[in-house]
């Protein structure tokens, strides 16, 4: 039994079996539907969540499986002060594999520890969400055909995007990537991150231009600038819209970008660029469903 | 001051001048019935000042914990009245329930049960990071 709790559990070989699965599935739906007759994913969403935990039930759903759980604390005894090792110890009763998202960052890792069904970290406050990479991963595969080689420019707030930090990790086993950190100084990379890549010999600059950075581009990952982040009001105004990708911004860039984004977006990509065929935020949503079920038919077990 | 040589036992010397009793409590020597020094502020070509502890009887400690608390100490190990051991101690992979994790997002700062662990993830700078949260150890 093995739970998914930070991307860089599963090996480079691991990755590509579950996008094989994901692109297996897409292809051929009707072969999947009934691969989880009987089993039971229970999601246990400690605090509220739209398209995850939908995400998830759907993934289920469309498996032949069943779903059982709660979305947010006050409907699970946790609000009684049941401990997080204690609720999977029950659930484990009823489920076969748990989806879990919490507020405590290593909430699922504890739970991981404790359970006795394989556990998915759906989230656990800013620190990980594994998935979501997934369906980054896939996303990009299935636009790009590869990893390798390719430069990945990350836009928005990289200090706290735990979305951005994840994909690093990720992409940074393929040969050849580099990337480019586009981000106001206040929400730059952390340190610790800069470090890995300096460390492992990848290549990256620092920019907090994203049109100077677009031509370069194969990927171009936007994320929220919140403004939450900044210590003063002045600051975020003059900086949230330098990070606002319009159809006039594309201009410079390659004719085969892809542009992700983890979503929900505010306005950080304007409307007007939905109908261009380089945005892929759309289909990463459905790409999610995908390779969820490729990793709950892993962990289950399941041919 | 004079304090006896010990027969069989450890020595842990240039302990940083302040820190001696701190090692004290950390390897729970208030618990064994040997004789015990603890020399503190003792003059030290090397750092000036220093504490010593000498420990007279023969027991298991784990002694690259101390490593963590205070990088540059020496570990000498008694047989017989001889010197028969000298080593500093390495900073130790895992580091249970010896430091607490400081970052009021970890599951660990609501749930009490929880022992915390740190892992070493930069042996170079001595860094520390909770194994659930990542956060960095803070001194």
């Amino acid at each position: 039994m093995r739970s998914l709790i930070d991307i860089i559990d599963l090996s480079v070989e691991e990755i590509d079996s579950l996008i094989t699965t994901a692109n297996d599935i897409i292809a051929n739906p009707d072969k999947y539907c009934e691969k989880c007759n009987r089993k039971k994913l229970a999601t246990l969403f400690f605090e509220p969540s739209t398209r995850t935990r939908l995400s998830f039930e759907a993934a289920m759903l469309e498996l032949g499986g069943s779903v059982i759980g709660f979305s947010g604390a006050d409907s699970s005894s946790s609000a009684k002060g049941e401990s997080v090792s204690d609720t999977v110890r029950t659930v484990g009763c009823y489920a076969d594999i748990i989806a879990m998202r919490h507020p405590k960052e290593g909430a699922p890792m504890i739970a991981s520890m404790r359970s006795s069904v394989p556990i998915i970290n759906a989230g656990d406050g800013g620190h990980n969400h594994p998935t979501q990479t997934l369906a980054d991963l896939l996303t990009i595969q299935r636009e790009k055909g590869h990893f390798d080689h390719l430069t990945v420019g990350l836009c928005g707030d990289l200090k706290f995007g735990r979305t951005v930090h994840s994909l690093i990790h990720a992409l940074s086993r393929y040969e050849g990537v580099q990337f480019i950190m586009i981000s106001p100084d206040e929400l730059k990379i952390p340190d610790y991150i800069v470090h890995e890549l300096e460390t492992a010999g990848i290549p990256y600059t620092e920019t907090r231009s994203l049109e100077e950075a677009m031509p370069h581009l194969d990927i171009l990952y936007m994320t929220r600038v919140q403004r939450e982040r900044f210590f003063n009001e002045a600051d975020y105004i003059r900086l949230k819209d330098s990070y606002v990708l319009t159809p006039e911004k594309l201009t410079p860039a390659k004719r085969d970008l892809s542009i992700l984004h983890p979503l929900p977006r505010v306005n950080e990509i304007s409307v007007a660029v939905d109908n261009d065929p380089r945005a892929c935020y759309f289909k990463q949503v459905l790409n999610g469903k995908f390779i969820r079920m490729a990793l709950i038919l892993k962990l289950l077990g399941v041919e | 001051m004079k304090i006896d040589s010990i027969k069989n036992g450890i020595v842990i010397d240039h302990i940083r001048a302040g820190k001696g009793m701190e090692l004290y409590h950390f390897l729970h020597l208030d618990n064994l019935d040997c004789s015990i020094a603890l020399i503190k502020n003792v003059p030290s070509k090397k750092l000036g000042k220093k504490d010593i502890i000498k420990v007279d009887t023969d027991l298991q400690l784990n002694l690259d914990i101390l490593g963590y608390i205070d990088p540059g100490v020496t570990i000498n190990i008694i047989k017989n009245g001889e010197r028969v051991e000298k080593f500093h101690p390495q900073l130790p992979e895992r580091l249970t329930n010896i430091i607490q994790c400081k970052n009021p997002r970890c599951i660990t700062s609501v749930e009490q049960e929880i022992p915390h662990i740190f892992k070493l993830s930069d042996r170079e700078n001595g860094v520390y990071r909770c194994i659930y949260c990542e956060s960095k150890a803070k001194g």
